[in-house]
């Protein structure tokens, strides 16, 4: 993984440019400038953690105006910026650059407001997902997307990557459920973009800062809109002797015009991975299994339950169990959301993928990736968001195998290469960041990337924040146009006109 | 309107765009017109019509996926999808009607690119939540892509949301890929009689509160109601609070139910039928109620939904004219007798005090030129849309000032 070369000069300007970071803060702040390396060595990575790098410093500002400053000054002194939430991406969207200074928002920990009259609530970006749905859970409300990793990652990081969660598929992701942000451009000028009322009143910039990777701004505030809970909630355990029963009952379901909670699929080898771990009670003899969630009042989940065990049974399925309580269904859950730390205990190391398919693509997925598995000698286990074709093969290696990391590389890079050759996109929900940015080009055009680069542009014309993540090759922001436009041939005869 | 490009591919938008180019002219991007109305006059002078560029590419029910060309018409694909019990979820208002062209007329490409959205809002989002991916060409003829066709992606910004809603004044849309859902079973509503419209509001806070889905949450003041195709409605007599509950058969009997109870506190009851329900809610997504008075202008306003009552009282105190909720109160539909650049002030003046936005949807041609249609942008928000501009049609080719002078 090449980055864009360090500039000598900004590193050789350490000591000048901690100084006059600390000096950005007034005495009666406290400066909060990490610069010695020991205490660096915490935000050399992500959870992308193969991939490593140590910034010049970080900086760590507890106001917007602060933010301000140091983007100004960082703007003014051409030094590079990297945002960081909580620093659980996984595709090393929060990786140091050796010239950069990394913006910790690890001290924009409050919630700003909890507004049940309009349903939202008001965070500041550094706010963990999870205690904004704790934070209105004593009235019944709680924030919908849901990522594995919510008791740590930042509301933050959530809009910056576009989080999803199992349950985005029927309650959407981060976009769909952001309703405002504060945001600070690297001019240092403040802008809110949206607020507790719904769409833009002009171009959508909230949706485009959503998911847009900590290259566009940094969020300082986020508005979110929260839900009340459903009444019940029922999972279902379905056992296939084949991921191809499997991906027809999922097909089936949503045939039927039903759409659940969440519904997520487990291969073989995750299935075992999570028994040994977690002893959720998963069916050892399936190829595949299914969690079908169900939620809303209780005659709905019975309705509906019925008619998903009989879908699953005339599709094949080998096993049907229902949750009869909340701690069977959390039970049932406990596999799945441990599915990372339980293949981890495997193998040393793992990468999680995170391509997104057709879902009737999943059988020809699964067989091209047990081939490649064979191929490469390294094992997969596949965990999938299957009512939304968001797929995680885990792939399992060993950092200190000579030789390991460059194939479970080679080996993710098929995947995904195989995603988009059926249909499907690099990145479902974890983001391109590094880890899939030499990827771009399976998927996008140079014309397409080109555009894209010059949505950042509009944003950050010197390429300060973040750069060298999501786009292959830095572009400098040039004047547009240009070179593009030919003399064109009137006049066009042969276009049909009225 | 010196030329008027009809094309039927890719490559002939592309062409046009071109053609545009090179003598840098002014086109006015279109796919049936229906929407014309809605913002500023754009001076061009040459007009690109999308609505002949029409087909349903691609359309997997299981997949939950449809991509279609940008000129195809919404009915049709309305159509296509009802056939498999599958729907827009976001339910995409017919302005046609509002703009004096007829009913059913409008296009996928228009829909997209004004960012449609129906009473359905607050619960499955709008065109810009069912948006996946696009192709199209920007100001400098070139063709591009965005998105994909799945629903969970995050490969690369995501200009499916920055090119709703930007009335196709960033790029021309030639394909769109869109999202589908089921369409639910059955459609119930319970309405509340004889509110005034803090207490509706209120009364749709606490069932929007509720875990009972809601899908539809409108106020009709009482000289409204009567505007209503439904008899019940037109003959309450008093204002009508009306609230949506949709899904399978037993859930939404046993919600409806609950409803009643809920809101029973708070005043008379009534319910309507599921055709009555479906009636009712398309009045209030296409604006029926202000559609017969040509004479008057008509406002959008998007405001947090409880402070919805406020935002129409202080604009009722100074404006003449009249207005009804959607959205739990968050979505004000206003009709004012006056087009003035004073009564704007005082519409978004109101806004400002509570935050959201004002779009004149509807006014004279003088009042289009001289009152600004979108929400004027902040300082910031300012510079970011006209680089934004630079970056996709710098030459101001697609629809100059449709939204803001310059752009
Ligand atoms: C065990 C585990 C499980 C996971 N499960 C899921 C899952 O189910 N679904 C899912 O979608 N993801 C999942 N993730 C990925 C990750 O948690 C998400 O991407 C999360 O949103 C990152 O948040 P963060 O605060 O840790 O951001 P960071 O990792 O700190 O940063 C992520 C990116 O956002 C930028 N950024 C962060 N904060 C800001 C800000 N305030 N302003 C501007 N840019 C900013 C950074 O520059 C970086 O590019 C998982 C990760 C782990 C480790």
């Amino acid at each position: 993984m090449r980055m864009p070369e360090p500039d000598a000069q900004t590193i050789a300007r350490k000591d000048e440019i901690v100084r006059s970071l600390i000096a950005l803060f007034r005495a009666d702040e406290g400066a909060a400038v990490i610069h010695d390396a020991a205490q660096l060595r915490a935000f050399e990575c992500d959870g992308l953690s193969a991939y490593r790098a140590r910034p010049l410093c970080v900086v760590l500002p507890e106001t917007t105006e602060q933010v301000s400053r140091i983007l100004r000054y960082c703007d003014e002194q051409k030094i590079k910026v990297v945002a960081r939430g909580s620093g659980t991406s996984l595709s090393g969207g929060a990786l140091p650059l050796a010239d950069s200074v990394v913006l910790g928002l690890s001290k924009f920990n409050r919630i700003l407001d909890v507004d049940y009259a309009n349903r939202c609530v008001v965070a500041q970006s550094g706010v963990t997902n999870l205690s904004i749905s704790d934070a209105v859970a004593s009235e019944g409300f709680y924030y919908a997307p849901d990522p594995s990793s919510q008791v740590a990652c930042s509301i933050g990081g959530n809009v910056a990557e576009n989080s999803g969660g199992v349950h985005c598929l029927k309650y959407g992701l981060t976009t769909n459920n952001v309703l405002g942000v504060e945001m600070v451009l690297i001019d240092g000028e403040v802008v809110r973009l949206g607020g507790r009322h719904l769409d833009a009143g002009g171009y959508d910039l909230l949706g485009l800062v959503t998911g847009s990777e900590g290259l566009l701004g940094i969020v300082t505030e986020v508005t979110v809109r929260i839900l009340r809970r459903p009444e019940t909630a029922e999972a279902a355990l379905i056992g296939f002797p084949t991921a191809e029963s499997a991906g027809a009952c999922v097909a089936a379901i949503i045939g039927a015009g039903i759409i659940p909670a969440g519904m997520e699929m487990m291969d073989r080898p995750a299935i075992h991975a999570t028994e040994a771990f977690v002893h959720a009670g998963y069916p050892l003899d399936a190829e595949a299994l299914l969690i079908v969630e169900l939620d809303g009042p209780a005659v709905e989940v019975a309705h509906l339950r019925d008619r998903v065990a009989a879908i699953a049974r005339s599709v094949g399925a080998n096993s049907v169990q229902t949750s009869t309580n909340e701690a069977e269904r959390l039970r049932f859950w406990a596999g799945r959301k441990a599915a990372f730390p339980a293949v981890g205990r495997l193998a040393p190391d793992y990468f999680c993928m995170d391509g997104t398919i057709p879902r009737a693509k999943l059988p020809i997925v699964l067989t091209r990736m047990a081939e490649m598995s064979q191929r490469f000698g390294l094992g997969v286990a596949n965990v999938f968001h299957a009512g939304d074709g968001n797929l995680h093969p885990l792939i399992m290696y060993d950092i200190n195998k000579p030789g390991d990391l460059e194939k479970a590389e080679e080996f993710g890079a098929e995947i995904l290469r195989l995603c988009v050759e059926v249909g499907g996109v690099l990145t479902g929900e974890h983001g391109v960041g590094v880890e899939k940015r030499d990827l771009m080009g399976e998927m996008f055009s140079e014309t397409d990337l080109n555009q894209q680069q010059r949505v950042k542009c509009a944003f950050d014309p010197d390429s300060l924040l973040n750069p060298g993540k999501v786009f292959p090759t830095l572009h400098r922001c040039v004047e547009q146009g240009r070179a593009h436009v030919h003399a064109g041939e009137l006049p066009f005869a042969h276009l049909p006109r009225l | 309107m010196d030329q008027i490009f009809v094309p039927r591919s890719e490559g002939e938008v592309a062409e046009a765009v071109r053609w545009a180019l090179a003598g840098r002219h002014a086109l006015a991007i279109s796919g049936a017109g229906t929407k014309f109305g809605w913002g500023r006059p754009v001076n061009a002078v040459a007009s690109l019509k999308l609505a002949q560029f029409s087909d349903i590419e691609l359309y997997e029910p299981e997949e939950l996926v449809l991509s279609a060309r940008a000129g195809t018409s919404m009915s049709e694909i309305e159509r296509r999808l009802a056939q498999h019990g599958q729907q827009l979820a976001f339910e995409p208002p017919d302005f046609g009607p509002l703009f004096g062209t007829p009913a059913g007329g409008g296009t996928l490409g228009g829909a997209v690119a004004c960012n449609l959205a129906g009473p359905r809002r607050i619960h499955a989002g709008a065109a810009r939540d069912h948006v996946l991916g696009f192709a199209g060409v920007n100001g400098l003829g070139e063709s591009f892509k965005a998105g994909g066709r799945v629903v969970k992606n995050v490969t690369g910004f995501d200009l499916s949301k920055l090119v709703s809603g930007s009335f196709g004044t960033l790029a021309v849309m030639t394909h769109i890929t869109l999202k589908v859902l089921p369409a639910p079973e059955e459609s119930r509503t319970i309405l509340l009689l004889g509110c005034a419209a803090a207490a509706a509001i209120g009364a749709m806070a606490a069932a929007l509160g509720s875990p009972h889905e809601i899908s539809g949450a409108a106020f009709l003041p009482a000289a409204l109601a009567t505007k209503s195709r439904i008899v019940s409605i037109a003959g309450a007599g008093v204002s009508v609070t009306a609230l949506r509950i949709e899904g399978a058969g037993p859930s939404v009997a046993v919600r409806a139910e609950t409803l009643r109870t809920l809101l029973g506190v708070r005043g008379a009851i009534g319910e309507l039928t599921d055709v009555e329900s479906r009636v009712l809610w398309r009045e209030i997504r296409d604006v029926a109620p202000f559609l017969n008075d040509r004479a008057r202008a008509i406002w959008q306003l998007s405001v947090p939904p409880a402070n919805g009552a406020q935002v129409a009282g202080d604009v009722a105190r100074q404006v003449d004219g009249e207005c009804y909720f959607d959205w739990g109160g968050g979505r004000i539909w206003l009709s004012t007798v006056s087009e003035t650049i004073e009564t704007a002030a005082v519409i978004r003046a109101a806004v400002a005090a509570v935050g959201g936005h004002a779009t004149l949807m509807r006014a004279g041609d003088a009042a289009r030129r001289s009152v600004a249609a979108f929400q004027p942008l902040s300082g910031a928000e300012k510079h970011l849309v006209a680089r934004l501009k630079d970056n996709f049609d710098p030459h101001r080719i697609f629809n100059p000032g449709r939204m803001y002078e310059g752009v």
